[in-house]
């Protein structure tokens, strides 16, 4: 398996588009292989798994069929293991933004990297949605979003000479901490305890930091913000000893992610309490040849149950066989016993 | 079963019944208090459960465990008397509890 990191002219053609790489885009991927169908799968997060990586990698899960019990990290990694035969391509760290249906019925999808991908199927296996980073609930402070408040930074260079303050005890905080203190006229970094969820290295570079003076470590809480509602003037730090305003320009903070149904809101689908409409014979949205499958969703009895999303998979991806390959004879096999799937997983 | 208080932040106070073994997030769900999002579903991987303990009933619920206290990194103005309702198991020492739901649950 290979993983596209992709420019911004890349052009993909392909069977099928698997939006998410969860549990079910990843045994949809099984799912259509089986079939002959090729895909691609786009995630957010820069793994796969979904909410079994990113919520709860060491939790067990105990319903999943024959598995007595199993961890998130687990169960994605033996997915993994299973569609390894199909050569599944991933994008890790993209999100689809735009769907267009061409003339002759096919997509068009468009990542926030600008990678294009013409495809002939879609499935949004996408759970409960993109992970976002979480926004902390403080007044007025979507307006300075992405000019003095980020939750990431593609470039250090914007944020030279900048006052900046960081706001999280992780691996995220402290690697920015760090990333930052080079180009930064000040930077402080706000954690609501003396102890970190970091690296234990990133720590301790970072207390030297702290120890020459070089950035301040403030124990509190970021409380208000304060600006012309565009440009971050000064925030206001809640601390032990009482408040204080400091000077910023510049404020990131990480206080984790969240799950958004973002820009699948806008694809036209029938949506309902965002979840998406699906047929119980196809998983099918309310447009031909878009399917939803997994957590996304919602047909009269659904559970949100990882099994679910199984056997949504295996018969999402026998229509989706019939749109890729309409003429094909389509026979019924088992993997146990047909010589040709047997072959396809590279067992015999 | 054990009586729990939750107490919004605009001073109305609901009081639920709950059974023995249940947890506190499990207790404001099923009973539809507001403010208890628990969007992971009490897998202490979200802190959007996040409660103030009662100071009377700090002692009696015990401190975070390590995992909660790094999970409470990711809820918004912590206090001392923080926990997230889904690791605060109901036992009978704790019929009678008054938690706070906090203005902002993200």
């Amino acid at each position: 398996m290979t993983t596209n990191n992709a420019d911004t002219t890349e052009q993909i053609s392909t069977d099928v588009v698997v939006i998410g790489a969860g549990p079910c885009g990843l045994f949809a991927v099984f799912e259509l292989g089986l079939l002959d169908l090729k895909c691609h799968v786009i995630d957010i997060l820069d793994r796969p798994g979904g909410q079994c990586a990113e919520l709860y990698p060491e939790k067990p899960i105990y319903d999943v069929p024959a598995l007595p019990v199993v961890t998130g990290q687990e169960l994605t990694d033996r997915l993994m293991e299973q569609i390894k035969p199909f050569g599944p391509q991933f994008h890790f760290s993209e999100r689809i933004d735009e769907i267009a249906r061409l003339a002759d019925g096919s997509f068009r999808l468009v990542s926030d990297q600008g990678t294009v991908f013409l495809t002939k199927v879609v499935v949004i296996a996408a759970g409960g949605g993109s992970f976002t980073p979480k926004r902390p609930p403080l007044d007025g402070i979507e307006g300075y979003e992405g000019t003095s408040v980020f939750y990431s930074v593609r470039r250090i260079e914007s944020m030279r000479g900048r006052d900046i303050v960081v706001i999280g005890g992780g691996d995220s905080a402290l690697d920015w901490t760090l990333n930052l203190q080079p180009v930064a006229k000040s930077l402080t970094l706000i954690h609501r305890r003396d102890d970190f969820r970091a690296a234990p290295h990133s720590v301790e570079k970072m207390r030297a930091l702290v120890a020459e003076g070089k950035v301040r470590l403030a124990i509190g809480q970021v409380t208000a913000l304060q600006g012309d509602g565009k440009n971050l003037q000064s925030v206001t730090l809640k601390t032990a000893d009482g408040e204080e305003t400091l000077v910023a320009n510049g404020l990131l903070p990480f206080f984790g992610l969240t799950m958004k149904l973002g820009p699948v809101a806008n694809w036209g689908l029938n949506l309902n309490e965002n979840l998406i409409h699906v047929d119980t014979e196809r998983f099918e949205t309310s447009e031909k040849g878009i399917f939803a499958i997994g957590d996304i969703n919602w047909y009269p009895g659904k559970l949100k149950l990882i099994l679910s999303g199984f056997h949504e998979a295996a018969l999402m991806a026998q229509a989706a066989n019939r749109i890729v390959f309409p003429d094909k004879k389509v026979m019924f096999q088992y993997t146990t016993s047909s010589s040709s799937l047997q072959k396809k997983l590279g067992v015999r | 079963m054990a009586k729990i208080t939750f107490i919004q932040p605009d001073g109305t106070s609901q009081t639920v019944t709950a059974d023995i073994g249940l947890t506190v997030m499990e207790a404001a769900k099923l009973n539809n208090v507001e403010g208890i999002e628990a969007e992971c579903g009490g897998a202490c991987a979200c802190a959007t459960c996040h409660v103030y303990v009662d100071d009377a009933w700090r002692a009696a619920s015990g401190k975070p465990t390590d995992m909660e206290e790094d999970m409470l990194d990711f809820a918004f103005d912590v206090r001392e008397s923080s926990r997230l309702s889904c690791q605060m198991k109901i036992t009978a020492a704790l019929d009678g509890l008054v938690v706070r739901v906090p203005a902002k649950q993200f």
